[in-house]
């Protein structure tokens, strides 16, 4: 989706020209298919989401794909970040309303989205910060797992009822701005710009372009070293566990803001959805998309939603063709069609969609393209 | 291979355009419910009082011509992340009304997107407070948990002697939560003393659960949780021979409990909105669904009506009036209409007040007759 | 101790559930060093197949072999499909393969159920109640209670046994020191592999009957949580070793169950005088015990030092 990125290289080629041009044209068409077509189709729905694990994805990829940390705790970070975003948003006069068994909630004020989003991110980095100090100098799948309980601590944390005037304890968090705040309205209420998936694609794309600025610098290099030998980084002078943990806080930080987006998205926000399941489920979206390319997270993230949530609808209904009653379609086939595509990716195309090549490598002459594989 | 292939495509298209163009006009209403997931067998029994009332009354007149009503379902999962998207689905299928859910979380999920589209929705059986509350677009017509738990909490001290009561509920489910919270005001109120614990989402050991409320020499253990959570409860209580009386709310009244409750050695209170009395709804819709297998096993494999049956059949009988009132299936005009929308239900009379809900009075209490595996009622409540 | 015992028996019994899940887990790890995350899917399908076969009318004692055939059978197809050919790919690949057979494993109970909880069959005589007196407490409890950490143990010193004194056990040992070697010295790899899949996938079954007597109600997402649990036992008491498994179980099953009631025990001793909603921790001090642990000694209770080739 975001390839500027190259900027950072010294000179521009057609590869990168190009990509450029697509993100435009995807941007301009996000914006135009908006004011054109009707709110409620699916397909924006698709792209809000898109947007959103997009960004997750691509947060995740940045460890396990560029700094070769198998972590587990996605869901745990997005959690902070959509708490921290709603609970900093929701406006003064819905507290009573929410909090309603805790007396309208502790806080006495409220943000705007811009400072509440920065904010859900740097709560995530800060307990990235804390967690990482144990946990990043585990081995491999142990530290998975470690991340992976350390999500699960943070859900039953977040649940605690103790904490309900901050947390509303287990229960839902709701009325905070979601993307539709951002539509502009005429003095009659009518919507007369629609710009709820434009701002969605634009956070993501900000926040993609960062991380891919910070792939390109010297500490991505350091970063890619750690991934293809720790030894020999640090044989070389990487201080292995400052990159680690600078990585590891960065990812979380994006994952932060993957979370508050989710909770603009779904427009409420309950820890008990933050399953394992879900970081099971951005993983499987980095896998597809090729581990280590970021538009290959990007793409992907937009099919993986698009199947689950649109195109294989249909397979959870009754079809008739004629007289003809199509059997097997009743209520959970989807899942079982997709579950089948995604185990049909995992076992035969391997390298996922893009491999590690990115959208600019596509656009360039072969042999260039093939003697970078040859690096490789 | 290639002509067959063609012909199936061909057939494909022309097909469904045959049969719309005999067809009369349609008018869509959405059912968002949960068919899968912790309350998915609640969910099914609430959709099918909606199917009987539809097969009952297929057509309805708006505004001078005769629409076909079809029913638009959306599983929510009893999970209020897949709640959204389900509401989606049914927005996006441009239904003029939505009719659901069982579980007050995810209707409170689904709400913000029925919100931006302008579709009014009409709570069946979701009792929390905040699903209609600061909108208006979201009706509801059953009665609010703090109702509910009020009467719990009276029958508890009055009927039951009760001083002590062990609450247990599921984290993060707000239909839990809420029912507890306004149990233990008014228990506390009367001079009780209420413990309170919740369990994770997906448990299934409540062993240690029964043994803390036997240890605290509960005289009651309130548990409205989701079906699938209150047949283990049961279960386990038998097993561990645990003599406290079992009280739940609105969804223990399910034969999914009499199942798990049969034959053994156990007391279970429910309170719920309706209780079979041999009318001619509830002869009729006996059956429907002894006519057909699926009706059958989608209302647990024998047809008992639970109370969220007569409520779904009533709840989509208000939907058609609300159409009728409306003139229009644009669904902002039946949002409007909504308001005014007066109705006889075989579940006493609803109308909507100024927040949108209904105003019932009366909750009824039932309990389990274990040796004939029947809900047997005590007592109505608040109906003074 | 009358307050925390009916809880430690709580836990002994979940406990013993767990070990025999987290057998499967330890010893595919030894050998492929693999996490294999469809191993708790294959624990609730064994109880989905305990539901069905017994719905069709079989009698109890048909039902339970071919339940446990047919578990093996999936845990053995499940190798075959989705991991070996994977034998040559990075370690994450199969990782991988192995979330996607889990997802799909749910996704076709949820289709085949319809995402309904299912009541369990009840087994006669495990599920029948029995009334215990220790200590002078008094506590009534299913059989399955009482026995599971019994069968667990004897399953557990057979399966060292198998491991200690048969030649597929040698074999075995030999294919987790070594992967490579072993295969120059002539072990079919494949075999080995499909044994440990099979037996773990059998001790699965196992602890899915006793664990769904227990509590008799499943659905797609019923094992996940046990699962996780079994891992997480499995890591604690060093991944690769059979009796850390067995105690990272227990230990996980008891304190698990002591949470639960921790705040009534705490009260009841007089520490604290409110409620203090500690049992929302359940599941998360699980996680918390395990990070200590593999913070505090990396390899968990008796796993082996690992040295980093460069």
């Amino acid at each position: 989706m975001k390839k500027q990125a190259m900027l950072g290289k010294k000179k521009l080629d057609a590869g990168m020209v190009i990509t450029g041009l697509i993100i435009l044209a995807v941007y301009a068409a996000v914006f135009i298919l908006e004011q054109i077509m009707p709110s409620t189709s699916m397909l924006f729905t698709v792209l809000k989401k898109g947007a959103t694990y997009a960004l997750v994805a691509v947060s995740m990829n940045l460890l396990n794909g560029f700094t070769g940390i198998f972590s587990l705790g996605q869901a745990g970070f997005m959690l902070i970040g959509a708490y921290t975003f709603a609970i900093f948003t929701i406006p003064m006069e819905s507290r009573a309303a929410v909090y309603q068994y805790y007396n309208g909630g502790i806080l006495g004020f409220s943000l705007p989205v811009i400072p509440a989003l920065i904010l859900a991110g740097l709560a995530a980095a800060f307990f990235a910060f804390l967690i990482g100090l144990p946990v990043l100098r585990l081995k491999s799948d142990y530290l998975a797992i470690a991340t992976l309980g350390f999500a699960e601590i943070m859900r039953a944390i977040f649940q605690w009822d103790k904490l309900g005037p901050l947390t509303n304890g287990s229960n839902m968090l709701h009325t905070f701005p979601n993307f539709n705040s951002f539509n502009i309205k005429n003095a009659a209420g009518e919507t007369t710009v629609y710009l709820s998936t434009l701002i969605p694609f634009l956070i993501a794309g900000v926040c993609i372009a960062l991380i891919v600025l910070l792939i390109n610098s010297s500490y991505g290099r350091a970063l890619r070293a750690i991934k293809d030998d720790e030894i020999a980084a640090e044989a070389m002078g990487v201080n292995l566990f400052h990159h680690k943990q600078l990585s590891f806080c960065i990812s979380s930080f994006f994952a932060g803001i993957g979370g508050a987006m989710l909770a603009m998205y779904a427009c409420t926000v309950q820890a008990k959805s933050f399953t394992t399941a879900m970081t099971y489920e951005i993983l499987l979206i980095v896998v597809i998309g090729g581990i280590g390319s970021i538009s290959g997270s990007c793409i992907s993230s937009f099919l993986f939603v698009a199947c689950s949530e649109w195109w294989l609808r249909f397979l959870d209904e009754k079809q008739v063709i004629g007289t003809f009653e199509v059997p097997l379609l009743r209520n959970g086939f989807r899942l079982v069609v997709f579950s089948i595509i995604i185990m049909i990716v995992v076992l035969f195309f391997r390298q996922g969609i893009m491999g590690t090549k990115e959208l600019p490598d596509l656009f360039r002459r072969r042999p260039k393209t093939a003697s970078q594989e040859a690096i490789k | 291979m290639k002509k067959i292939l063609a012909f199936v495509l061909v057939l494909m298209m022309v097909l469904p355009a045959l049969a719309m163009a005999e067809d009369m006009p349609v008018v869509k209403i959405g059912v968002f419910e949960p068919a899968s997931g912790d309350s998915g067998a609640g969910g099914k029994q609430e959709m099918l009082g909606m199917q009987y009332a539809n097969a009952e009354t297929p057509t309805v007149e708006i505004g001078g011509t005769t629409y076909k009503v079809e029913l638009v379902y959306a599983d929510n999962g009893s999970s209020t992340d897949k709640a959204p998207s389900a509401a989606q689905k049914l927005v996006s299928e441009n239904v003029s009304i939505v009719l659901g859910s069982y579980g007050s979380g995810v209707s409170i999920a689904g709400s913000p997107i029925f919100a931006q589209a302008g579709v009014p929705a009409v709570g069946v059986t979701c009792t929390n407070p905040s699903v209609t509350l600061g909108n208006t677009h979201y009706f509801r017509i059953c009665f609010l948990d703090p109702f509910q738990a009020e009467q719990l909490a009276k029958f508890a001290v009055k009927e039951l002697k009760a001083d002590t009561a062990y609450c247990l509920g599921e984290l993060g489910n707000d239909y839990d939560v809420g029912l507890i919270h306004y149990f233990k005001v008014e228990f506390e109120k009367a001079g009780g003393l209420v413990v309170d614990e919740y369990f994770q989402n997906g448990n299934a050991d409540f062993t240690s659960f029964l043994t803390t409320a036997a240890a605290l020499e509960a005289d009651v253990i309130f548990a409205p949780c989701s079906l699938a959570y209150s047949a283990l409860l049961v279960e386990q209580a038998a097993a561990q021979n645990v003599a406290i009386p079992l009280m739940g709310s609105d969804t223990w009244d399910s034969n999914v409990v009499i199942t798990a409750a049969s034959g053994k050695n156990v007391t279970i209170y429910a309170s719920t909105f309706y209780a079979e009395n041999d009318t001619p709804f509830d002869r009729g819709f006996k059956t429907w669904i002894n006519s057909d297998p699926v009706n059958l096993t989608n209302n647990n494999g024998n047809d008992m009506i639970s109370a969220v049956s007569a409520m779904g059949y009533d709840a989509y009988y208000v939907a058609l009036e609300a159409l009728k009132a409306a003139g229009s299936t644009d669904p902002k005009a039946v949002n409007e209409a909504l308001w005014n929308v007066k109705y006889e239900g075989v579940t006493g009379a609803i109308s909507f007040n100024e927040v949108g809900d209904a105003a019932r009075d009366g909750a009824f209490i039932k309990t389990v007759d274990t040796a004939n595996d029947d809900w047997k009622l005590v007592i109505v409540m608040g109906a003074e | 101790m009358k307050n925390v015992l009916p809880y430690l028996l709580s836990g002994i019994s979940v406990g013993g559930q767990y070990a025999l899940i987290a057998i499967g887990y330890t010893m595919v790890y030894g050998i492929l060093r693999l996490i294999n995350f469809a191993h708790g899917d294959v624990f609730m399908v064994a109880g989905i197949l305990m539901v069905y076969i017994s719905a069709s009318g079989m009698p109890i004692w048909l039902a339970i072999p071919l339940t446990l055939l047919i578990s093996v059978l999936i845990g053995f197809t499940i190798e075959r499909v989705a991991y070996k050919p994977l034998r040559t790919a990075p370690r994450m690949s199969v990782m991988i393969s192995a979330i996607g057979v889990s997802y799909l494993l749910q996704n076709l109970v949820l289709y085949v159920t319809g995402g309904l909880n299912k009541v369990y069959p009840t087994i006669p005589f495990i599920s029948d109640s029995v009334t215990l007196t220790i200590f002078g407490a008094t506590m009534t409890t299913k059989m399955v209670t009482v026995i599971t950490p019994f069968l667990t143990i004897i399953l557990v010193v057979a399966l060292v046994w198998l491991i200690n004194h048969t030649k597929i056990g040698m074999a075995m040992r030999a294919v987790s020191k070594d992967f490579e070697t072993s295969q120059l010295m002539g072990i079919k790899i494949n075999s080995v592999i499909s044994t440990t899949f099979i037996i773990g996938s059998f001790l699965a079954a196992v602890g899915s009957m006793l664990y769904f007597t227990n509590y008799p109600s499943v659905i797609q997402t019923s094992g996940s949580m046990p699962g996780l649990k079994a891992f997480v036992a499995a890591v604690f008491g060093g991944i690769g070793s059979i009796p850390g498994a067995v105690i990272g179980a227990f230990i996980i099953g008891i304190c698990e169950n002591i949470i639960k009631g921790l705040d009534l025990i705490l009260i009841k001793s007089g520490l604290t005088k409110k409620m203090m909603g500690l049992t929302t921790f359940s599941d998360a001090f699980t996680f918390a015990l395990l990070i200590v642990i593999l913070v505090v000694k990396p390899t968990g209770l008796f796993g082996e030092k690992m040295t980093d080739k460069v």
